[in-house]
């Protein structure tokens, strides 16, 4: 039996299939907002793991670290 | 917490650069780029001031504005950053910015311009927090280590405050009524808007 119907018809399945598997490369664009990727806050990792209350403390306290005022009381 | 803000007290800036240094070396930004620099005004006349400027963090950022991809985006923090994979550097952001924060590294030959780099509040960007694509792009991530900015903190007369804008605000007060001048903060008013300014009085009516 000949191969060459067979392969063939595998050629052209494969040409006419190629661009099945492609992927949109284009973003969707929505003008007037943000089309990047998104962001974590700066307190959902490690040492704040998400206590967003601490690491408002620690800002705080280290923001009045900027006031000798109050350093040198 | 409150806005997230910087101050300069042009009253206390020395010009040392060490603000200057530190985000350089914080970030390891390339030869060419300045997030932040120190300039003078008045100079050489009676008056003359130094004063520490970066991206202020506008509360209406006018580079959000014209960003023809729409890279930029605020964090809950009232922090402007951007996304620079999708930057094309087109330079718009350079040309709406009142500071000039905006900054572009040569990225090929010819002077092509590549990706737009700016002051992040030592917040990173939209990528994984303290990872190393973060920090290749965008520079460390300090907040999420519970620090404040770099230049700030470094300060050696702390004339550039940076953080929770009433804590600085508060800060400021305390300074200029024990020292009784230099109530101005400089760029501010352009930055973050003067909500306590008197309205426009209404165009009167009439034949002009």
């Amino acid at each position: 039996m000949s191969r060459t119907p067979i392969v063939v018809l595998g050629v052209l399945a494969a040409v006419a299939l190629a661009a099945c598997g492609e992927r949109p490369q284009v973003i969707t664009y929505k003008q007037g907002t943000y089309q990047g990727k998104p962001d974590t806050p700066p307190y959902s990792n490690p040492p704040f793991n998400g206590n967003q209350t601490e690491w408002e403390k620690t800002l705080t306290a280290r923001n009045q670290n900027q006031n000798e005022y109050k350093r040198t009381r | 917490m409150a806005r997230m803000k910087f101050l300069c007290d042009a009253e206390r800036c020395i010009e040392c650069n060490g603000c200057v240094t530190a985000c350089k070396q914080e970030h390891e930004i390339p030869w060419g780029v300045n997030r932040r620099r120190v300039v003078t005004i008045n100079d050489g006349v009676p008056g003359e001031r130094s004063i520490s400027v970066a991206c202020m963090h506008c509360s209406d950022a006018p580079c959000m504005a014209v960003c023809p991809v729409d890279c930029f985006y605020k964090t809950e923090e009232g922090i402007v950053l951007h996304d620079k994979d999708l930057c094309i550097g087109c330079g718009y952001c350079f040309y709406a910015c009142p500071f000039g924060a905006p900054q572009f590294p040569q990225a090929g030959a010819f002077g092509v311009r590549g990706k737009m780099d700016k002051c992040t509040f030592c917040a990173g960007g939209p990528e994984k927090d303290m990872s190393d694509a973060e920090f290749k792009k965008y520079g460390r991530n300090r907040l999420a280590e519970g620090k404040l900015p770099a230049c700030a903190e470094m300060c050696s007369t702390k004339a550039l405050l940076g953080g929770d804008g009433d804590v600085l605000s508060d800060i400021y007060r305390e300074r200029v009524v024990n020292r009784g001048k230099g109530g101005d903060v400089w760029g501010w008013a352009t930055a973050y808007g003067r909500p306590d300014a008197p309205k426009q009085p209404p165009a009167p009516k009439g034949k002009s």
